[in-house]
C-alpha cells in the first residue's frame, strides 16, 4: 500500500453562520474572511504538518490546486511543493495536481513539474486533473464544452515535451508553439508517474486505462458512497484486458485516529463538522455548468441534487451520520484498521490520499491522529497486496544519489 | 409551421421551421432554443416567407462539435441560408444569442442582409451593468431573469415538465447541457466576442426590439447598440422581459412588420 498524507489547506476561520450568511465557499467567497497575517501562520503550520508526515514514514506528501476556495488555499501547489522539496528528501511529492487546461501555454506545467522532479531528486508524482467546474470554468473562465478537449491537448503537449529529444512545432487547436523544448528535463524517464484525480466523469476512466495512469477518486463522500463508481472503473479496467493492479486506483478518505472511538468523537468531531458543514457549502450553480459534463456522464449520474426541494434538505450533517455513512473513518486504531481494510479491499485500492488535517483541526490534534495512524494502523495495512508488491509502475523512482538538503543544513 | 431538414455544405444537418409567402425572413433563436409555440413567427408568416433554423446542439442531430467560435457560428448561419435556396436577399431577425450571431453576419458580409432585427440581443458588455450569469443558474432559476412575469414564463421555458420526475429531469438536463453547452462557446464566461469592434461595418437598416423589463440584457444595452449603430431604430415594449417575443407577441410582431414592410 502507498499512503499519502494529504493537506487541502482549508481556511480555519469560517464563521459559525457561514452557511446561512454566505452562498458559497468557492468562486465568490467573501474575500474579507481572509486575513493574510493569520495566513502566514496557517501556511507554515500546514507545510510543517506535511513535513511531519514525511518523518513518520508516509509514502507521499499530497497537495492540490484550487482557486478562490476557502477550503483549498493552494492556487499554486507547485509553490508548496518547492518548499517541501527543500525540507524533505524521503517521501514522494504528490502534486495532484496542476489543472493543465488552465495554463497558457501548458508547457508551463511541463517545465515546473520538471523543475520539481529535478529539485526533489525524482520524487514527483504528477497529477493532471481536468479541473472542477468551479476552478476551471467559473474562476478561470474556460468554456465548459471545450474544457475536456483543451485538457487532452494540454496532456499531449506536456507528454511530447517530456518525451521528445528534439525541439518540435506544436500546431494545436488551443496552443500553437513554434519551438517546444522543455528545459530542464525531468529525472524520471520517460516521465514522472501520472495521477489523474477524478470527481466522477466516466470518460476519464478510459483515458487512465489506455495510458496506464493511476485513477484517483477524490470525493469527500467516503468509501461507502464510492463503491458503485469504483466498481465502474474496475469494470473498465477488466474490459480493457489490462491487469488489475490495485495501484491503478487511488482514493481520498478522511481519517481520525484516537485511543478509543469515544475519544475520537470528543477530539475531532467539531473539526470534521466544520469541514462538512461549512467548507463544503458550495453554490450548486457552480458545480455543473452545461457542457462541462458529457451527455454520457449525465446519463450515468444521479441528479437528485438539482431538484429544487432537495436544496432545502442539504443541511447540517451530524458526526454519527458522517461515521455511519463512511464519509469519515474515525475511532481507535483497531476500529480504523478494520474499516480501512474493508475500504481497501472493497474498492481495490493501492494508493490512499488520507486527510488527517480536516476543517479547522488544530495542529496538536492533527499530529496526534497522524502519529497514531503511522504507528498503529499503517504497519498492519502496509502489505495488503503481496501479489503486487513488485509493481512499481505507478510510483516515483528517486535518484539514489540525490541531494538531501534538509540533512546537509549545518 | 412546416418542418424540414436541411444539410449545409459543411455537413451539418438541422431542422428548419418554415411558413408563409413573401420576402424571405430568417429567424435565429436564442440560447434557450425554439419553443413549442412561436407566435411571432406564425404571425409574420402572413406577410413573409419565414424560416427558423435550429442551431446545432439544439435538435436531434449532432453537429455542434463542428462549431467552436463566433466565426464558425456566423458562417454556419450563411451556410444555412445557402442551403435554404432563397431567391432574394433575406432579412435576419435574431433573439438574444441569435441576435448576436445575426449582427456578426451582417457585419461580416455587409451586403448580404436586407434588413436586421435584433431582439434583446446579446453581444455587448458594459462593466457597470453585468449580464447575469445564466451558466451558474439552476434550471428552475432561469425564469426569474428571463421573464417580466416569471410564473407564467416558467411553463414556456420547460414545456411544463415536472422537475420532481427523475426521468423527465434527466431528459431535460441532457438537452439543457447540449443547448447551453453549445451556447457557452460564444457566451461563456462573458457574452462578448468583440462584436462592438465590427458594428461600424453594418449597413443593413436595423431595428432594435427590447422588453422594458429585460433583467438579463437590460435596456441600457439597447442604448449601447444604438450608439454603435447610429442608423438603428429602437422599439421598447412594455410588460415584457428578455423573452419579449413570447410575452408580448402581438406588439413584437407589429413592430417588426412595420419595419420590414412599411405600409
Amino acid at each position: 500500500m502507498k499512503f499519502t498524507w494529504f493537506n487541502l489547506m482549508p481556511w480555519p476561520h469560517l464563521p459559525e453562520d457561514f452557511r446561512e450568511k454566505h452562498r458559497s465557499v468557492w468562486v465568490d467567497i467573501d474575500s474579507r474572511l481572509y486575513d493574510p497575517a493569520e495566513g502566514n501562520r496557517v501556511y507554515h503550520e500546514y507545510m510543517d504538518q506535511l513535513e511531519y508526515a514525511d518523518t513518520l514514514g508516509f509514502d507521499a506528501m499530497g497537495i492540490n490546486e484550487h482557486h478562490q476556495n476557502a477550503y483549498g488555499l493552494m492556487p499554486s501547489p507547485n509553490i508548496i511543493a518547492a518548499g517541501l522539496a527543500r525540507r524533505t528528501s524521503r517521501s514522494a511529492i504528490a502534486v495532484i495536481g496542476n489543472s493543465i487546461a488552465l495554463y497558457n501555454p501548458p508547457i508551463r506545467v511541463a517545465e515546473e513539474f520538471a523543475m520539481l522532479d529535478v529539485i526533489s531528486g525524482g520524487r514527483l508524482l504528477a497529477g493532471f486533473p481536468v479541473g472542477t467546474p468551479m476552478d476551471t470554468n467559473f474562476c478561470y473562465g474556460q468554456i465548459p464544452a471545450l474544457t475536456r478537449e483543451k485538457y487532452y491537448e494540454a496532456h499531449e503537449l506536456i507528454m511530447r515535451a517530456w518525451h521528445e529529444d528534439e525541439p518540435f512545432a506544436f500546431d494545436g487547436k488551443f496552443n500553437q508553439l513554434r519551438y517546444v523544448n522543455c528545459w530542464p528535463r525531468p529525472i524520471q524517464k520517460p516521465n514522472p508517474p501520472v495521477f489523474i484525480p477524478g470527481g466522477g466523469s466516466i470518460e476519464t476512466w478510459d483515458f487512465c486505462v489506455n495510458n496506464d495512469y493511476n485513477y484517483s477518486y477524490l470525493s469527500y463522500g467516503g468509501y461507502k458512497a464510492a463503491k458503485a463508481l469504483m466498481d465502474g472503473y474496475w469494470e473498465t479496467v477488466a474490459a480493457s484486458g489490462k491487469d488489475e493492479s490495485p495501484y491503478r486506483a487511488g482514493f481520498a478518505q478522511v481519517v481520525c485516529v484516537a485511543e478509543t472511538d469515544a475519544e475520537a468523537e470528543r477530539l475531532y468531531a467539531d473539526h470534521v463538522l466544520y469541514f462538512y458543514n461549512r467548507c463544503l457549502h458550495v453554490n450548486l450553480g457552480f458545480s455543473d455548468p452545461p457542457g462541462y459534463r458529457t451527455v454520457k456522464t449525465i446519463q450515468a449520474g444521479k441528479l437528485n441534487q438539482f431538484r429544487a426541494e432537495n436544496q432545502r434538505l442539504f443541511t447540517q450533517l451530524t458526526w454519527k451520520e458522517l461515521v455511519d455513512g463512511g464519509y469519515v473513518i474515525a475511532g481507535s486504531p483497531a476500529t480504523v484498521r478494520e474499516r480501512m481494510e474493508f475500504m481497501i479491499k472493497s474498492l481495490r485500492l493501492g494508493t490512499l490520499f488520507l486527510l488527517f488535517q480536516i476543517g479547522n483541526m488544530p495542529d496538536d490534534k492533527v499530529r496526534n491522529s497522524t502519529k497514531l495512524f503511522a504507528e498503529k494502523v499503517m504497519p498492519a495495512l502496509r502489505d495488503t497486496w503481496p501479489e503486487w508488491k513488485n509493481d512499481d509502475r505507478f510510483w516515483c523512482k528517486p535518484l539514489e544519489t540525490r541531494v538531501r538538503p534538509e540533512e546537509s543544513r549545518a | 409551421m412546416n418542418e424540414r431538414k436541411i444539410e449545409t455544405k459543411r455537413g451539418i444537418k438541422c431542422r428548419v421551421l418554415e411558413a408563409g409567402q413573401g420576402a424571405p425572413v430568417v429567424f435565429f433563436h436564442g440560447a434557450g432554443g425554439l419553443l413549442a409555440q412561436e407566435p411571432v413567427l406564425e404571425a409574420l408568416s402572413r406577410r413573409f416567407r419565414v424560416y427558423a433554423p435550429e442551431w446545432p446542439g439544439y435538435g436531434a442531430d449532432a453537429g455542434e462539435e463542428k462549431l467552436d467560435d463566433m466565426l464558425d457560428f456566423a458562417l454556419h448561419g450563411f451556410d444555412v441560408i445557402e442551403a435554404l435556396g432563397l431567391d432574394a436577399r433575406p432579412s435576419l431577425i435574431g433573439h438574444s444569442m441569435g441576435g448576436m450571431i445575426a449582427a456578426e453576419m451582417a457585419c461580416i458580409a455587409n451586403q448580404a442582409v436586407e434588413k436586421l432585427v435584433l431582439i434583446g440581443s446579446a453581444g455587448l458588455w458594459i462593466d457597470a451593468h453585468p449580464v447575469p450569469d445564466i451558466f451558474s443558474m439552476l434550471p428552475f432559476e432561469l425564469a426569474q431573469v428571463l421573464f417580466a412575469d416569471p410564473k407564467a414564463g416558467e411553463k414556456l421555458l420547460t414545456g411544463g415538465i415536472d422537475f420532481s420526475n427523475m426521468d423527465a429531469l434527466q431528459t431535460f438536463m441532457v438537452a439543457n447541457a447540449r443547448r447551453l453547452g453549445t451556447a457557452g462557446k460564444i457566451l461563456f464566461p462573458i457574452p462578448n466576442r468583440r462584436l462592438s469592434k465590427r458594428l461600424y461595418r453594418l449597413r443593413a437598416p436595423t431595428l432594435l426590439v427590447w422588453g422594458r423589463e429585460d433583467k438579463l440584457i437590460p435596456l441600457v444595452y439597447a442604448e449601447r447598440f444604438r450608439q454603435l449603430i447610429p442608423h438603428a431604430k429602437l422599439a421598447v415594449i412594455d410588460a415584457a422581459g428578455h423573452m419579449v417575443p413570447y410575452e408580448q407577441p402581438e406588439k413584437t410582431t407589429a413592430e417588426i412588420e412595420r419595419f420590414l414592410a412599411p405600409a
